[in-house]
């Protein structure tokens, strides 16, 4: 692999911001995007990180059949910090076919096959109008976002669960490496849906309020919807100063589907992986993939401590925005950027009181400090796990 | 890009196994359509055992097959494992139990719908620890996801275990999404300098047409993962040669197989 990459071009919206200057002001003045869950169908008495106003974002009239609630978003989130016009600007300097579109998501547009399987006929049968291929349908989601921004290169749709949006990087990286493109436009987009929430309802893991993670009496999970995107490239192909993909790494648990290992040794192997891939630096804080539920965290505080023992300051930003899920780790890595930029460590939100068996240092307050390096893992079903390095030369 | 085959996978209609369906696939003897016989995954303890779906049984069947001729120790090999649809018949299940009255849907199938299944279960049955990937693509699996896996060969410099599969949709998704029987392949990738293995390249074109399949063409048009058969028809009867696999949205994947 050829790390670093650049990443001129950087772009998140979830339910505590859209873009990154609502993004920052959120961070740092700890004001949060989770509220009461107040779409129709869900389970009761669950909060969510719901980005307001995705009803009335409207797709280019020629896009029209991409039209879902996940591309919405997509649209949304590319609007904003000036991300389109540096993919175009991009695809000029390259050439349009030089540059990839990878991108995560665990769920697409399900939701309107969910909307549709309540419309069928008699016989059983989906309304005709509904559009499998370009909603439902996971590449829906990198063929949209090519489409929207004029790009040529490859699609590539990524889904592998809660580590979607982070594996994105890991995979361009490695079609830049290899020749296949010289830029990418990467990240994850997941929206709220039945299947979602009703699936971790029935594993019991979701919060009956903002979820806390790391508190010593979290509670489970909010789960969220967010877009994250990057623009990567090679560094002497960006401006000078802009933030760096320092390293990748990726592992599997081979352990069981839904629990992870309860020494961590996935989550573990793929933080050092990254950290090897980055040279071996230290790091000055850990966006923790943190989901809020007892086994995650519990898991997540032995691995850190395994590698970092209590010296790095650690938390998690899910309790602004909640689980986003497929889309987490391309958020996460739009945060880490920020921290960076600001010499941020942002607290932990609502958390009085970090779980002590950690053995880890919890941050439940914003730090001021110099930032070089940040550490952002994600970790997800199916034993998946990815952790990025991002930050300074 | 360049790599090298070193290992081979199938399961299809008609095409029980890459050995078994060699004379087949090289032209020495007539296909007939067949039931597709899905074996539980040997490898996996029990209870997991009884957990997998055919999709996961297609994917796992495949990559094994593939994993064991490469000669290569499974734990060792990183994957990258490509579908359109998924795990369908789980994913349709919560599609209807979210339907009914109370929208309850079980907790197994919850973490079974997820697209990075069929991998999460080959992790525990090869007791793997390595990097593993699951992509869709629609209809361009097989060539995007191998695109992927010879970029991971070529940047990590590591062997890759690659399968596309897939499994038809239960109703009423089917209808609107046609996947006609279970197929799936499965290639070892390794780096040229690995030495042994049939080479490969695989490149990204602006245009090319799609490899003909011959009497195999039906299959073809009835499961993405099934474009993977003019290259084992050519790695069957030995022959080199260049196949186009056009993408749906422009450009083309170009694979040029090299004599074995």
């Amino acid at each position: 692999m050829v790390l670093p990459l650049a990443m001129p071009a950087l772009t998140a919206t979830s339910a505590m911001g859209v873009g990154v200057e609502a993004t920052r002001a959120a961070l740092h003045g700890r004001r949060g995007g989770l509220s009461p869950c107040d779409l129709p169908g869900m389970p009761p008495g669950i909060w969510v990180g719901r980005v307001p106003g995705l009803e009335e974002v409207a797709l280019p009239a020629e896009l029209a059949r991409f039209d879902c609630r996940n591309n919405r978003l997509a649209e949304l989130a590319l609007r904003q910090d000036g991300f389109a016009e540096a993919a175009e600007a991009a695809a000029a300097r390259f050439g349009a076919h030089r540059v990839a579109v990878v991108l995560g998501t665990s769920t697409a547009g399900i939701a309107e096959t969910e909307a549709a399987y309540a419309r069928r006929d008699a016989n059983g049968a989906l309304p005709d109008d509904f559009d499998f291929a370009h909603t439902h349908d996971l590449h829906a989601l990198p063929r949209y976002v090519r489409a929207r921004l004029g790009l040529r290169g490859p699609a590539v749709s990524i889904s592998t669960a809660c580590t979607s949006g982070a594996r994105s990087f890991l995979e361009a990286g490695a079609l830049i490496a290899a020749g296949v493109c010289d830029a990418a436009v990467v990240g994850g987009v997941d929206t709220l849906c039945r299947m979602t929430l009703h699936g971790f309802n029935a594993l019991e893991l979701l919060s009956k309020a903002a979820c806390r993670p790391c508190a010593a009496d979290r509670d489970g999970i909010s789960i969220g919807e967010a877009a994250g995107f990057a623009l990567l490239m090679r560094p002497e192909d960006a401006p000078s100063g802009s933030p760096l993909l320092l390293g990748t790494g990726a592992s599997a648990d081979g352990h069981h589907m839904s629990s992870p290992h309860p020494e961590g040794l996935g989550a573990v192997a793929a933080m050092r992986a990254a950290l090897d891939a980055a040279g071996g630096g230290a790091v000055d804080y850990i966006n923790l993939h943190g989901t809020g539920t007892r086994a995650n965290d519990a898991m997540e505080g032995v691995a850190v401590r395994t590698l970092f023992g209590d010296s790095v300051p650690c938390s998690s930003t899910k309790g602004w925005t909640g689980h986003t899920l497929g889309a987490s780790g391309a958020l996460e890595a739009v945060i880490a950027a920020i921290c960076v930029a600001d010499g941020l460590v942002p607290g932990c939100l609502g958390v009085e009181a970090p779980d002590p068996a950690f053995g880890v240092d919890v941050a439940t307050g914003n730090r001021a400090l110099p930032v070089r390096r940040v550490l952002s893992n994600s970790f997800g079903f199916g034993g998946s796990n990815c952790a990025l390095v991002i930050g300074r030369a | 890009m360049r790599c090298r085959i070193a290992g081979v996978g199938l399961l299809g209609p008609g095409l029980p196994g890459w050995a078994a369906s060699r004379p087949i696939l090289a032209g020495q003897a007539a296909w007939e359509a067949g039931p597709v016989a899905l074996p539980p995954p040997a490898a996996l303890p029990a209870t997991e055992r009884r957990r997998t779906s055919a999709s996961v049984r297609l994917a796992l069947a495949a990559a094994a097959e593939a994993a064991a001729a490469s000669g290569l120790p499974p734990a060792e090999l990183e994957t990258v494992f490509a579908s359109s649809n998924g795990d369908g018949a789980v994913v349709g299940a919560i599609l209807e139990a979210l339907s009914a009255e109370d929208g309850a849907i079980s907790p197994t199938q919850f973490h079974n719908s997820v697209h990075n299944a069929a991998a999460g279960y080959w992790g525990i049955a090869a007791g793997s620890m390595r990097p593993s990937v699951s992509l869709g693509g629609h209809d361009d699996s097989f060539p995007s996801g191998l695109l992927q896996a010879a970029a991971a060969t070529v940047a990590r410099g590591a062997p890759v275990l690659f399968c596309a599969y897939d499994a038809p949709l239960p109703p009423p998704l089917q209808a609107h999404r046609p996947t006609e029987a279970p197929f799936a392949a499965a290639l070892v990738l390794v780096p040229e300098t690995h030495g042994a293995g049939t080479p490969l390249t695989v490149d990204l074109v602006e245009t090319a047409a799609e490899g003909a399949a011959g009497p195999l063409a039906s299959l073809v048009a009835g499961n993405p993962a099934a474009r993977a058969l003019p290259l084992l028809q050519a790695l069957a009867a030995g022959r080199a040669g260049r196949i186009g696999l056009p993408l749906a949205d422009g450009g083309a994947v170009v694979l040029e197989l090299g004599a074995p």
